[in-house]
């Protein structure tokens, strides 16, 4: 077998997992979010725009974009402060460093499904072991507890809560990695200036960390938003979709719905989004890199 | 302008273990610039970095102006420091770097841009103050890293081998700045190196360091000429001080000291015959690898720099009579290594 074979077999696994699990499954939403094509129907006839005028004008849609953007937005602030905090707390080494950095990590680590049924029994209303402490500790009495997934604030908290438990661990080692890449005479050399903890953090560190900051953030969002395993297990886009995201709305609509076609538009609906996130954050990566 | 002095410093990283720095007391005069000079792991960043308040000491005091600053931040002590990657800020430009210490001191606002301007134009970088870090040269980076530490006058300047990433030919124009550069300002200056002619070229004193321990201060002719023992008689010279071991004592003399005994007329002088082994021709001199001939001395290599203008003939093979003037031999306790007194030598 020549080189030239060789190196074909090698990829061609890469190429096929790509062309089957990701491009055909792509042109096949494309192609179903201008047809008309349901579950259990032969009929295909392409529809041009229709779809997405139809999802344009349907008020769960508008809700499901809205709860999307609040959710990505929430999340994503509360991953980032609390990755930046956790990196600058698990940088410099201690005793047990290591056990600490393992323990951050798990959520990661463990399949999100496992993870998520876990918080839904600590969120249930009836066995929900946060409710069971603050009731112990006098704040609320027995039957007036909140019903973490039955209120629609609250669940949208607690779906945001769950999911940067998720997101935090990741977004802490892109962290850890993007500080330890700055030089440690950097800092230095900023406390000889004269500038404390404050002025070093966010005029020297958080400058030089953008590019990965940025990195961080971008991975973040993409997740965020294409996010369905957790809404789904948790609510299910309940209470009155207060959860409902378009991950999850596209599952209803076209998978349980039926209406494989406004499924693929709704699905089809968050690229362009994504597109625009991922170029705007590499362009800010790419600007603020450093020597 | 201030007086930096260190009682009794010491630094022992891990228990138990020996110190990086030991005991080192020594205090600098006003204006002085003062070198911190040994090789690699002697201690002299570690106490550097003490001074500055990035390290620690585990016993002993640091003084600054009179006043003992072992508790206070490097913010506090008023030093600025030039660090070996000179550490500019990659995000901000020439003229935020250099303005970073006004503004993280909390200086008016207003006097900003002179101050700048003013460090920026006696370095010379007037015209670099719009440009990122990453689009300078060594030397324009190295500026930028003295300019930073210039602009809010310090007490004293700390320099952290400041010019060992710069190449062989910027390193000789930039040391001459810098020399020019402490003569116009005048600051108490500590510099570190592991350069000997940098040491040599701009130390007022320069503070010879082994194992963490002072093993001499004295200005430069006192440290190569009168080494206080064996450790600096070696470390400074290139090539080395010859020693040779007699009974009790440890002779040295310089290659340079060590001539053809027909060049050394008249003074009172110490013969040998020498066999030449080796010769580097290095231009302006020549060193010759060889040994002695002679009871005491059998096999000992002796190395010898003989200046161009000397006649030639000294081939390897050759052998020739050779004598160090009296004045030139240092004498070493062989026990200590630590400098003796003249005595007389009966090897003869």
């Amino acid at each position: 077998m020549s080189n030239r074979q060789l190196g074909a077999v090698m990829f061609a696994p890469a190429v096929l997992f790509i062309i089957l699990l990701i491009g055909f499954p792509f042109v096949l939403a494309v192609l179903y979010a201008f047809s008309d094509a349901r579950i259990g129907s032969t009929g295909f006839h392409l529809v041009g725009l229709e779809n997405f005028r139809s999802i344009l004008q349907s008020p769960s849609f508008r809700k499901a974009l809205q709860n999307s953007i609040v959710f990505t937005v929430c999340a994503q602030a509360i991953v980032i402060v609390c990755s930046t905090i956790l990196s600058m707390a698990l940088e410099k080494p201690f005793r047990v460093r290591g056990l600490v950095r393992l323990l951050i990590l798990l959520p990661w680590v463990a399949p999100v499904s496992l993870g998520t049924i876990g918080w839904k029994w600590i969120l249930d209303s009836i066995y929900s072991v946060i409710t069971w402490v603050l009731i112990w500790l006098h704040f609320y009495k027995p039957y007036s507890a909140p019903m973490w997934l039955g209120e629609p604030h609250l669940a949208m908290a607690s779906v945001i809560l769950v999911h940067c438990w998720r997101l935090i661990p990741f977004s802490t080692v892109i962290m850890l990695a993007g500080r330890s890449a700055i030089p440690k005479e950097i800092p230095e050399a900023a406390s000889i200036d004269g500038a404390g903890f404050w002025r070093t953090l966010f005029h020297i560190t958080i400058p030089m960390m953008t590019p990965i900051i940025s990195v961080a953030l971008l991975f973040g969002i993409v997740f965020t938003f294409t996010d369905m395993t957790v809404v789904y297990i948790l609510t299910a886009g309940g209470p009155f979709d207060s959860t409902q995201t378009l991950p999850s709305l596209a599952f209803a609509t076209g998978v349980q719905g039926s209406d494989l076609a406004a499924g693929a538009a709704i699905s089809l609906f968050l690229v362009p989004v994504l597109v625009a996130v991922a170029y705007f954050m590499l362009r800010v990566a790419h600007r603020a890199e450093v020597v | 302008m201030a007086v930096v002095e260190t009682r009794n410093l010491t630094k022992v990283f891990k228990e138990g273990e020996l110190g990086a720095v030991n005991k080192v007391s020594l205090a600098t005069h006003e204006g002085e610039f003062l070198v911190f000079l040994g090789p690699s792991g002697s201690g002299k960043t570690t106490l550097l970095r003490m001074i500055a308040g990035l390290e620690t000491p585990t016993s002993g005091e640091i003084l600054i102006g009179g006043q003992v600053v072992n508790h206070l931040t490097p913010r506090e002590r008023r030093i600025a420091m030039v660090f070996q990657s000179y550490a500019l800020y990659p995000h901000l430009s020439v003229y935020n770097n250099i303005a970073f210490p006004l503004k993280a001191q909390k200086v008016p606002r207003e006097q900003h841009r002179t101050k700048v301007e003013w460090a920026a134009g006696l370095l010379g970088i007037g015209k670099l103050l719009g440009r990122k870090p990453r689009e300078l040269s060594g030397g324009e980076r190295q500026r930028v890293a003295l300019a930073r530490a210039i602009v809010r006058e310090p007490a004293v300047f700390l320099l952290d081998e400041p010019l060992s990433n710069l190449d062989a030919k910027l390193r000789a124009s930039a040391r001459e700045e810098l020399e020019q550069f402490h003569k116009s300002v005048g600051t108490t200056t500590i510099y570190v190196t592991h350069d000997q002619v940098e040491a040599m070229a701009m130390g007022d004193r320069i503070v010879v360091l082994h194992q963490g321990v002072v093993r001499q201060i004295g200005t430069p002719k006192d440290v190569y000429e009168d080494p206080a023992d064996t450790f600096v008689a070696t470390f400074l010279g290139s090539p080395p001080m010859n020693l040779v071991e007699f009974s009790d004592v440890i002779v040295g003399f310089r290659p340079e000291s060590f001539l053809p005994a027909d060049l050394l007329p008249g003074a009172k002088h110490v013969r040998f015959r020498y066999k030449v082994n080796y010769v580097e021709y290095l231009g302006a001199e020549r060193v010759l690898y060889g040994a002695i001939e002679g009871r005491h001395f059998e096999s000992k290599e002796i190395i010898s720099r003989l200046s161009w203008t000397m006649p030639a003939g000294y081939d390897a093979g050759s052998v020739h009579d050779f004598s160090v003037a009296e004045s030139d031999l240092r004498f070493f306790d062989r026990k200590t290594e630590k400098r003796a007194d003249p005595r007389p030598y009966p090897w003869q």
